[in-house]
């Protein structure tokens, strides 16, 4: 989002003030709430945010947060206040927040089911689908990275289809392998390192998602298009082969 | 060369961490860092470092080390605790809150933290780690940062950063108090419209037991449960360090420095930036309560906290200065005691014990 984009938008020019309301969040952030649902409208207009304080970063805030629905601002209170912040930040010409399609959509081999993806057949059954079912649909879709978080690196994509949606697992796993490619109500993740959780396991993907060492530290950014693709066992071995040699660049297509 | 320490016990959890890694929580990365910042402030002036250097950082217990390749310099703040210095079969014990000076190939022992469930162990030059995204502090859930991404084990040796330890050892006069005063003030929202009139009332007016599920993540409270107007589950938004989130449950968990970045519990409050070094002091079993304050006022105890702890560093004295000091006062309290009451000699039987 460049500022000519802003620009050629200006008849479309508005105030962040209309737009959200500020919910306090103690003495070094508060949120900047576009909404309460996830839709990609407001999402956009969450990282549209976003980029012009980034551009622009106000005296005093530190750093920010997009989530799919706010914006969190953090401040540092011995050169601000949440008062003053909030004042500049309502004032602020947000102009047009479109949705637009993702300019890059990556392409992430997965293997599904078997040990790789353990909840593939619950997930089957719980949706009255074929195990083949589930997969195309989870792999004939084009996500669309909307937040990063939970953990370093993990991207939510949405929109999962519906006859996919289910509830968390009532009871989360202890220890879910990194690489574990999930499902849960409309959305669908990767775990990018070992950790408890309670979404369903599909599949398992070889690829890193999270590198301390590299800036920006993840393989995904907001907007960017996410196509999980179908591995059969030889190719994914062959893959993180790869990864693990360091030799595998990430596929990745052109969109528009 | 610069001088290590070799781990011969790590303690229940000691970690490297310093003043945080900002700027990458839109990757899903916390900040981490020190539980207690002002400690971590404190424990760098006293060896003279800058304020925000790499340090380790203990839970419960310190652990014990042979300090090699030339002498350190160490300070403990956040905790009362022993500090025992073992060479040549003579053991020699300090306190916290001053410079010590450890001469090489010395074992240094940190027993049982007391008052205080964490603490600040810093070295002159400071842990020598890599700095990744900015910052030593150790995500143990991440697995990266600090040693080798993990809490401190024995046998690994962790190198100090270089340093001149000529000048004179440093004492803080007057140590801030560890006790806990039994509440928390907090600022209400994101979500408090998500919980009942009743849960509100219960949340502000009763107290809390800090549970047996606590660390660097956060603090499981044991009490009364909120109830919710319609569920805990919100779309997941922004966390910060201090945010009071509550799952379905109804029992409040206290988000520390190492919590996720998005979560998506309704959070009734937040704990203010000032209050946050006694949160992370705060040990299992320990009563809490909340206190709601605005965010103006939140902000002005942060300032006003702030100054306290500029003005600590700026007293800090050579250690021999201060038992001067001390003598002087001894002196003028003699010179007055022959004359006056019996309770003003005891204040200078006081100043007597300071120096002893």
């Amino acid at each position: 989002m460049t500022e000519e984009k802003a620009e050629q938008h200006d008849a479309g020019s508005r105030r962040l003030g209309a737009l959200a309301r500020f919910l306090d969040l103690g003495d070094t952030a508060f949120a900047v709430e576009f909404g309460t649902v996830i839709a990609p409208e407001i999402n956009a207009l969450v990282h549209r945010t976003a980029a012009l304080l980034a551009a622009h970063p106000p005296e005093g805030m530190v750093e920010t947060v997009p989530t799919f629905r706010s914006l969190l601002v953090h401040y540092d209170p011995r050169r601000t206040c949440a008062a003053a912040l909030q004042e500049s930040l309502a004032a602020l010409d947000i102009g047009e927040a479109r949705v637009e399609a993702p300019a890059r959509v990556w392409r992430i081999p997965v293997l599904y089911g078997g040990e790789a993806g353990p909840d593939l057949g619950d997930v089957a059954r719980a949706t009255g689908l074929g195990e083949d079912e589930v997969i195309a649909r989870h792999a004939g879709t084009v996500y669309r990275v909307y937040v990063q978080g939970f953990l370093p690196g993990f991207a939510y994509l949405g929109d999962l289809p519906a006859e996919l949606d289910l509830p968390r697992l009532t009871s989360p796993r202890v220890r879910v392998p990194a690489g574990s490619v999930a499902i849960a109500q409309r959305m669908t993740g990767i775990y990018p390192v070992e950790s408890p959780g309670g979404w369903r396991l599909i599949g398992h993907t070889p690829l890193r998602f999270f590198d301390p060492a590299r800036a920006p530290p993840t393989l995904f950014t907001p907007g960017d298009g996410v196509r999980f693709v179908p591995a059969g066992p030889d190719e994914h071995a062959a893959i993180r082969a790869a990864v693990a040699r360091g030799a595998h660049v990430p596929d990745c297509e052109a969109s528009r | 060369m610069s001088a290590a320490i070799a781990i011969l016990q790590p303690g229940p959890q000691t970690s490297v961490q310093d003043a945080g890694r900002l700027g990458f929580q839109a990757f899903g990365v916390p900040v981490c860092g020190a539980l207690d910042p002002p400690a971590l402030r404190l424990a760098n002036a006293l060896v003279g470092n800058e304020p925000g250097a790499a340090a380790l950082e203990l839970r419960l217990a310190g652990p014990a080390f042979e300090v090699t390749g030339g002498p350190a310099r160490l300070a403990l703040t956040g905790a009362d605790g022993v500090i025992e210095v073992e060479q040549g079969g003579e053991t020699r014990r300090f306190g916290p809150w001053r410079a010590i000076d450890i001469p090489e190939r010395a074992r240094v022992r940190i027993g049982p933290l007391k008052a205080s469930g964490s603490a600040i162990l810093a070295f002159a030059g400071g842990i020598d780690v890599p700095c990744v995204l900015g910052s030593r502090a150790t995500d143990l859930k991440g697995r990266f940062g600090g040693h080798l991404g993990r809490a401190l084990m024995a046998g690994d040796v962790i190198a100090l950063g270089a340093s001149s330890l000529d000048g004179p050892c440093l004492e803080l006069q007057n140590p801030p108090s560890l006790t806990f005063g039994g509440a928390l003030r907090v600022v209400l929202g994101p979500q408090a419209d998500a919980f009942t009139e009743d849960g509100l009332a219960e949340f502000l007016g009763t107290a809390y037991r800090v549970s047996r599920e606590a660390d660097r993540m956060g603090l499981r409270l044991e009490g009364t449960p909120l109830g919710f107007r319609r569920g805990a589950d919100i779309v997941s938004d922004g966390i910060v360090t201090g945010s009071i989130q509550v799952p379905g449950s109804g029992l409040p968990i206290l988000l520390l420095a190492d919590h996720q970045t998005i979560g998506g519990y309704a959070k009734i409050a937040t704990v203010i930036s000032a209050d946050l070094p006694a949160a992370g002091r705060l040990l299992p079993g320990a009563s809490v309560r909340f206190i709601a304050v605005s965010v103006a006022q939140a902000e002005e105890a942060r300032r006003a906290q702030e100054r306290a702890v500029a003005q600590q560093i700026a007293a800090l004295l050579p250690v021999r200065a201060l038992a001067r000091v001390d003598l002087e006062a001894l002196l003028r309290e003699n010179l007055v005691s022959g004359v006056v009451s019996a309770l003003e000699s005891d204040e200078g039987r006081g100043a007597m014990d300071r120096i002893t």
